[in-house]
């Protein structure tokens, strides 16, 4: 899947497009997944979601997905899992310091962003990863956090990350997501 | 007992957001330096005494490594408490490497507590690199997501939770950067991300191509970035050119030109030539526009960092 997960960098700008048109999709079906229930379609969302991601990305479905602000490489295959650029190890030539074989997934995300329309989205400071939210569909955390931009926290504590980095709030809402998590799309939460 | 440890907590200097030596050099606009403490292998404080020592009498601050190379020795913590006792200034050294925001938060709180006032937010090396290639990698944070949790700890006065803290942590603090390795074009933007993350002085890897750092600096200088971050340019001497080649080959992410191991192949006493080399890309890095200062890492060569600094003559214009 290495090849794929390149020619995805490759064309960053044209999946770029796609991702923009398949977002405003998702954000248009706010009231309508809303009815239907967010917790009854998280599962089959979620594994088309997989499939399709896993092909085109390596995606390791963290659940708070960032390709637009990583040039469509995605920083969960960095053995070091880092979410804000190539850390200091990086061979000659661009290879991973882990996976020598491999190519820096940050040094090709520089690259890939530097095609895209919103390729400076790259230089927002993203938060850690929330464990818990691993396995579930990023797809439809956009779609809840988009439409829900405005809406009022509940949760003291998420409010706290959201505001520690505003960027990645206003360019990945769902790396510090505020919206209501339906129990399904959250660990150990029943 | 040293009254370091007693002083009541009191705010910091007008201007500064630390009781830092090394922000109060830095702000003043003096050239500063910073020297790595190659950790023991032991759990006698005398052994940290001693390795900081020839390091105390010309450095700003000490840097407490965090088992760097992900190799296992007394952890970074642990130094920096000592050190703060005995009165030196440390760096607390956190890699995300081996522990994750539960424990690095209250880390942070202790050390704060116990009177570092500097903190430098690492990565860390892969585990594979290391004495224990079969350990866990946690990498919870990243250098920039710990950088703006510290921040947001000491400037909000609240975890990442949103649980608020009493007395915040002073610290000042610092993130490192690698000027000469891939991705090149990147690497200042990647320097503008951690400014923006909370980064307010810098260290960098070991710098052994000038030509190549001053090309990164011109680009920094270009993006504003040294008005908004004090960058201390990392040197060290080599031990011989074998040594300088097992480098190159085996610890991630140090480059060193071929010229400067042709230099050590040459040389008759490579030793030597090692500490003239450190001391010439001293006088070379002072002479960068932007560079505030130099961080020294002799490996093994701890002894050596005193006579380095006052052969350089870079401290020539401090009263001291």
């Amino acid at each position: 899947m290495y090849r794929i997960r390149l020619f995805a960098i490759r064309h960053s700008r044209s999946f770029e497009w796609i991702y923009k048109r398949l977002e405003s999709v998702m954000v248009a079906l706010d009231p309508v997944l809303a009815k239907i229930g967010y917790d009854r379609v998280e599962r089959p969302v979620a594994f088309v979601e997989k499939c399709v991601k896993t092909v085109l990305f390596d995606c390791k479905m963290c659940g708070q997905c960032v390709l637009s602000s990583t040039g469509m490489s995605c920083p969960m295959n960095c053995p070091k899992q880092l979410r804000n650029g190539p850390c200091g190890g990086v061979r000659p030539g661009g290879f991973c310091e882990v996976k020598p074989d491999m190519k820096c997934v940050w040094a090709l995300a520089w690259d890939g962003a530097s095609r895209m329309k919103g390729g400076a989205q790259i230089h927002t400071v993203l938060p850690p990863v929330e464990r818990n939210l691993e396995g579930s569909s990023s797809w439809l955390r956009v779609s809840r956090e988009k439409a829900a931009h405005l809406r009022e926290a509940r949760e003291k504590r998420r409010t706290a990350i959201a505001d520690a980095f505003p960027d990645a709030r206003a360019n990945e809402p769902s790396a510090a997501p505020l919206a209501e998590e339906p129990a399904q799309a959250v660990k150990g939460s029943k | 007992m040293d009254h370091t440890i007693s002083q009541p907590y009191s705010a910091p200097p007008e201007g500064h957001v630390s009781h830092s030596r090394l922000e109060r050099v830095l702000r003043s606009g003096r050239f500063a330096i910073t020297a790595e403490l190659n950790p023991p292998d032991s759990a006698d404080p005398a052994d940290v005494y001693e390795a900081a020592r020839p390091l105390g009498e010309v450095a700003d601050a000490i840097n407490a490594t965090d088992a760097s190379g992900a190799n296992c020795h007394m952890s970074s913590i642990g130094i920096s408490a000592l050190l703060t006792r005995a009165g030196y200034s440390p760096v607390y050294q956190i890699s995300c490497r081996d522990r994750n925001r539960i424990a690095i938060q209250g880390d942070v709180l202790g050390a704060a507590a116990m009177g570092v006032s500097n903190v430098l937010c690492l990565t860390g090396d892969g585990v594979g690199v290391g004495d224990q290639p079969g350990a866990k990698p946690v990498f919870d944070f990243d250098s920039l997501s710990l950088l703006r949790t510290i921040k947001t700890m000491r400037d909000e006065r609240r975890f990442l939770s949103g649980r608020t803290i009493k007395n915040p942590p002073q610290l000042f603090l610092g993130a490192a950067e690698n000027p000469c390795i891939p991705p090149y074009d990147w690497r200042p933007e990647r320097l503008a991300k951690k400014v923006e993350a909370g980064a307010e002085y810098i260290q960098t890897n070991y710098i052994y191509d000038v030509p190549l750092f001053e090309k990164f600096m011109a680009r920094v200088r270009d993006l504003g970035l040294d008005k908004k971050v004090y960058i201390l340019a990392g040197v060290g001497p080599l031990a011989s050119a074998r040594a300088a080649r097992w480098m190159r080959s085996n610890v991630p992410g140090i480059h060193v030109p071929d010229a400067v191991i042709d230099r050590m192949e040459k040389a008759e006493k490579p030793g030597k030539e090692g500490k003239k080399i450190c001391i010439e890309l001293i006088q070379q890095m002072r002479e960068i526009a932007g560079v505030s200062g130099v961080h020294v890492m002799a490996y093994r060569k701890e002894h050596e960092v005193s006579a380095i600094i006052r052969e350089s003559g870079v401290l020539a214009s401090r009263k001291r």
